[in-house]
């Protein structure tokens, strides 16, 4: 789906990703971001779950808001700056959300859990300490088919309080 | 983009609104806030919960933060959804619409704009400029069901605003009928009823049968169907209960000179 095969019409697309200038050719116009981070970025970080905004797998930054990568036409991402799952520890080792995560047992099948890395970061980036109305509030648009996001909410927790103390 | 995503519609080209600046903006003029087709709901959360709120409770409700930080009211009136989130609030404070094209722009009262399911008085050729919301002068209320807190399409939904200016009150009811609905009977009543029982000039608890009486108006008229979402008994019900309600917190409101 969104793909460009068969359409001659493409245009070129050049924005940052994790502050990297990055760029695509041939972009059919109505080809999603999260098409063009995963099929030719080949930043599998994003996960491709629903295609409709309601599962949050896809959430990426998008100049600093968290969007749904699946319905960011590709052609609007010129010119933003995207920062992905891959992007959020700078050294190549894990965010102490991803860490949360782990340690907590927050993660099962792993499918929801890039989208809901992302929403976490941007939350705890707004609120350091979130209360739990707060937390439910902020992951609202991220299913997990998986923990029952009891695991979830205390990996958030943990993060919010390893991020404010270190 | 859904429907491009699942292949439902492969438009020819796309124009891309949002980079324009314009239509991103709002500003007040003439006692209105002329918000730009553009401004995402979230920015109406964080920046027009005084001066527009029962619009910024509704902004409130829309789909999940992601969605909030994409979706606008442009689009919500563009598509005409009888249960696009933002339009009761529009209709119970009796917006206008400003649809511009080549041929010019054209101001629409928002009780004309809707003119059935997913249409709307736009001409092909219209895009929305801005929508011109009266700053509140009174309390606002809105109100929605759905499945669950978030993510949800509403079952039905209902908005009120109490104008203490002019001295009257506006209805508007979501996802009740094959369009968005004004319920002016029912504000008609209301209005009738405050201003021949003094109630504006001496505020003091509203009669237990002018609040029944008015939530009977609003529940008929509604013109709900059953559908996957609810049927048609309860939707009429919810109505009768939301709206109770709401007119109850507002005039609270009102008598305590608080906002909402
Ligand atoms: C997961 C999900 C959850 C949602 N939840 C809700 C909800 O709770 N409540 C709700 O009301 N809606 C909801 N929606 C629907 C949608 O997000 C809203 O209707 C939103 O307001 C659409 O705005 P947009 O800017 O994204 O419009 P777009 O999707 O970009 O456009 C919608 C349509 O309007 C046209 N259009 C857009 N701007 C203009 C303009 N200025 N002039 C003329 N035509 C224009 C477009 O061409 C298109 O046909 C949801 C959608 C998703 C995907
Ligand atoms: S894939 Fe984008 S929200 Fe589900
Ligand atoms: S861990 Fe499987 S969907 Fe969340």
């Amino acid at each position: 789906m969104g793909g460009g095969r068969g359409r001659a019409a493409g245009v070129r697309v050049e924005f940052t990703v994790n502050g990297r200038p990055r760029s695509a050719e041939n972009v059919w116009p109505g080809e999603s971001l999260l098409y063009v981070l995963r099929e030719r970025m080949g930043l599998w970080g994003t996960k491709n779950a629903c295609e409709q905004g309601e599962c949050g797998s896809c959430s990426v930054y998008m100049d600093g808001e968290l969007v749904c990568a699946c319905l960011v036409a590709g052609g609007q991402a010129g010119g933003t700056e995207i920062i992905t799952v891959e992007g959020l520890s700078g050294d190549g080792g894990l965010h102490p959300i991803q860490q949360a995560y782990i340690t907590e047992g927050a993660v099962q099948c792993g499918f929801c859990t890039p989208g809901l890395v992302v929403a976490t970061h941007q939350l705890l980036h707004a609120n350091p300490d979130p209360s739990e109305d707060e937390i439910r509030e902020a992951l609202a648009g991220n299913l997990c088919r998986c923990t029952g996001y009891e695991k979830i909410i205390s990996a958030v927790r943990a993060a919010a309080t390893e991020m404010t103390a270190g | 983009m859904v429907e491009v995503n699942f292949a439902q519609r492969r438009p020819p080209a796309l124009l891309d609104l949002s980079h324009l600046s314009e239509p991103k903006g709002w500003r007040r003029r003439n006692g209105a806030v002329e918000l730009g087709a553009g401004v995402t709901y979230t920015r109406i959360i964080n920046e027009l919960g005084a001066e527009l709120p029962a619009l910024a409770i509704a902004s409130r409700t829309v789909g999940s933060p992601q969605i909030r930080n994409r979706g606008t009211v442009g689009g919500n009136l563009a598509t005409a959804s009888p249960a696009g989130d933002a339009h009761p609030p529009l209709l119970a404070t009796g917006a206008t619409v400003r649809a511009e094209s080549m041929r010019g722009v054209r101001e629409i009262p928002i009780g004309e704009f809707f003119l059935g399911p997913k249409q709307s008085a736009l001409e092909p050729d219209e895009l929305i400029r801005s929508v011109s919301v009266p700053v509140a002068r009174g309390p606002q209320q809105f109100s929605k069901v759905g499945t669950r807190n978030a993510m949800v399409i509403a079952v039905v939904s209902f908005a009120i605003a109490l104008d203490l200016g002019r001295r009257s009150i506006g209805t508007g009811i979501g996802s009740a009928g094959p369009t968005p609905l004004e319920g002016s009977e029912a504000a008609d009543y209301l209005n009738r009823e405050l201003t021949g029982g003094g109630y504006w000039e001496e505020h003091r608890p509203l009669p237990r049968g002018v609040v029944d009486r008015f939530s009977e108006l609003v529940a008929s008229a509604a013109d709900p169907i059953d559908d996957v979402r609810g049927v048609a008994r309860y939707r009429t019900h919810a109505l009768r209960v939301m709206s109770r309600r709401t007119l109850t917190w507002a005039w609270e409101a009102a008598g305590e000179g608080r906002p909402a």
